[in-house]
């Protein structure tokens, strides 16, 4: 292998053979560490899939996706949960993402490097990893204390401000993928900037854009902290945003700890929805993307 | 024809257009700079609220707050002590755990894996990384506790029970729920983080250089450890740093298995608890206005502060990192 002993080296012969086993041993020892490193960690996601698998396919019945949750031995479903859930995921989208696609457009196209720029960059990647359960009492504080009662729309809005990070990074990373090229075609061609920023800049980064969205989406849907405090679960049917609003992952908070046992085969069910949910749009999203930044 | 009817009714469409470029693209910035500038408000009414809200547990308490451990809503006594440092503990295991599991993975990912699996396998590690937090949680209350309490708590004592200095870090119980049980979760809940920045810095090393290291004769673990690590260490910083401020701020999973007691003890199997996940569990139980639900809040502010300061340095040495390899 590329282990012989250098050139230079006028010590005993033995010696240095000795040094090259040794070298070689080193490199054989680190490559099976690494190989078991990178197969435990493959076990474990193995482990997650088949755990879900085993233990929620079971409770995938057509009762679960048009029963509301209801006491044990009752049997309830988990259909408001879901319902509430795409609720709360889409108003969320729907409020984090026109800000996170603007502050992304501005980090790309105007602020670039000035101080303002940098400082709204570095606050966003700090909002990418700040703990999510602060956002929900933050919400708690500033949304549900001052009203007096818990409700879907304050969940959506504490699932907006994690969501929103996300698309800032994606859109400012996709659109500095633009070449400068097309933007110069396009003021050549007489359009004002905010023309060609949304109809070229925005439209040829379009499939990136897409994809923060879905990223975001499939990070926002599994939170089950920020909720807690804000829409707080409910158990029966209910549309209305401004009242406390199940959802799929605070179901699954709730019946996961409770002694039933048609309920922890809900919660493991219901668990089962959410990560394939979650994975497949990742899945779909990192084929669609071979190569861009994860 | 055509043309005739085209030709004068141009320039008022260009003007037109031109007008509307005057009009629309300060509009546009303006509107983009004020998003922008809302994000950082974001940032600093989070702070405001949280410090707001948790100064009168500050005013009952006084600095005691930070050092007590006690806490006791019969006799209305609260202390941060323990969950800090449940929190630092639990993080501190993860880390320990998930470092080498990510190094090597990045190391295998990097060096040894053919290209066709390298992807599939680095995709399936970022896929770990997606798993909802719950998940996380439901697997390592199922899963992981039973044989912890089962096999490895027991085992660990009868092996260390007896010396001196370790028997203490393996007193307790069996429950299989406690600190360790937490570092593990957390372990495997960071490790495809740090894994990502690893790599990305791994690979972003200028190709010259390890081929220069391999024309010199050095093996696969030489380059490694002495040109590649050398030449990343700060963003090899910057990752694992920013697996600890995610390790800080874990909620679900860490509620589910870190058994829900509060004090301090130097034993990996005692139950403990988080700043997160007391804040998950008691929250429930704290009518708004009261000073528990204020000793919450303060708890968040503490530890909004542990983890931004420490998000803050690992984006500090990322940024080095870059930069850095920008240069060379």
């Amino acid at each position: 292998m590329a282990s012989s002993p250098p050139a230079s080296s006028l010590s005993v012969s033995g010696k240095s053979r000795s040094r090259a086993l040794q070298r070689k041993a080193m490199d054989r020892l680190a490559t099976v560490l690494s190989w078991c490193a990178t197969f435990l960690v493959v076990f474990v996601l193995g482990s997650i899939l088949w755990t879900l698998l085993k233990n929620g396919l079971p409770g995938l019945t057509a009762a679960l996706f048009t029963r509301s949750m209801g006491a044990p031995g009752q049997g309830g479903g988990l259909a408001n949960a879901i319902v509430g859930s795409i609720l709360q995921t889409g108003l969320a989208i729907l409020l984090g993402a026109p800000a996170g696609l603007m502050t992304g457009i501005y980090l790309a196209e105007y602020g670039s490097h000035s101080r303002l720029a940098r400082a709204v960059r570095f606050v966003s990647d700090m909002l990418l990893s700040a703990p999510s359960i602060l956002i929900g009492l933050f919400i708690y504080m500033a949304l549900v204390a001052p009203l007096g009662h818990f409700s879907g729309f304050a969940g959506s809005v504490a699932l907006a401000i994690l969501a929103m990070p996300i698309m800032v990074r994606t859109t400012e990373d996709m659109l500095r993928l633009v070449p400068l090229s097309m933007r110069e075609a396009g003021i050549a061609l007489g359009a004002p900037k905010w023309r060609v920023i949304l109809f070229i800049c925005v439209r040829a980064a379009r499939g990136g854009i897409i994809t923060g969205v879905l990223l975001a989406i499939a990070r926002v849907a599994g939170e089950t902290a920020p909720l807690l405090f804000t829409s707080l679960g409910n158990s029966e049917w209910s549309l209305d945003m401004r009242r406390p609003m199940a959802s799929l992952p605070v179901a699954i908070y709730q019946y996961a700890g409770s002694a039933y046992q048609d309920w922890m085969q809900q919660a493991w069910t219901g668990a089962l929805l959410v990560t394939l949910g979650v994975l497949i749009i990742n899945i779909v999203v990192r084929i669609g993307i071979r190569g861009g930044r994860t | 024809m055509d043309g005739s009817t085209q030709q004068p009714a141009q320039p008022t469409v260009a003007k037109a257009r031109h007008s509307g470029s005057l009009t629309g693209d300060p509009l546009f910035k303006a509107l983009a700079m004020a998003t922008g500038i809302g994000v950082l408000l974001v940032l600093g009414v989070i702070i405001a609220v949280m410090a707001i809200g948790g100064i009168p547990a500050f005013k009952a308490f006084g600095p005691g707050f930070l050092f007590s451990a006690v806490w006791n809503p019969v006799t209305q006594h609260f202390g941060a002590a323990a969950p800090v440092f449940g929190t630092l503990a639990s993080s501190a295991l993860g880390l320990l755990i998930a470092v080498p599991l990510a190094f090597g993975t990045a190391f295998w990912l990097t060096a040894l894996a053919p290209p066709a699996l390298s992807s599939v396998i680095g995709m399936a590690v970022q896929l770990l990384a997606a798993v909802p937090s719950i998940i996380f949680g439901m697997w390592g209350f199922f899963v992981l506790v039973p044989p912890m309490a089962h096999y490895v708590q027991p085992t660990a004592r009868h092996l260390f029970g007896h010396i001196p200095g370790l028997s203490a870090l393996v007193a307790g119980a069996p429950f299989g729920t406690g600190l360790l049980t937490a570092g593990l979760i957390l372990a495997i809940m960071i490790m495809p983080s740090i894994t990502a920045v690893m790599r990305d810095v791994f690979v972003s090393m200028p190709a010259v250089l390890r081929e220069s290291a391999y024309g010199l004769g050095a093996t696969r673990w030489e380059v490694m450890r002495q040109v590649v690590l050398p030449w990343s260490r700060q963003g090899v910083v910057g990752g694992i740093v920013l697996g600890m401020g995610r390790a800080m701020g874990e909620t679900m999973a860490v509620t589910f298995v870190i058994g829900d007691s509060n004090h301090i003890g130097w034993s990996l199997f005692a139950p403990s608890n988080t700043i997160a996940s007391l804040i998950a569990l008691e929250f429930p139980e704290s009518p708004a206005g009261s000073l528990k639900l204020a000793s919450l809040m303060a708890l968040g502010a503490i530890l909004m502060a542990i983890s931004f300061i420490t998000l803050w340095c690992s984006r500090m040495l990322l940024a080095r990192g870059e930069a850095q390899a920008g240069k060379r």
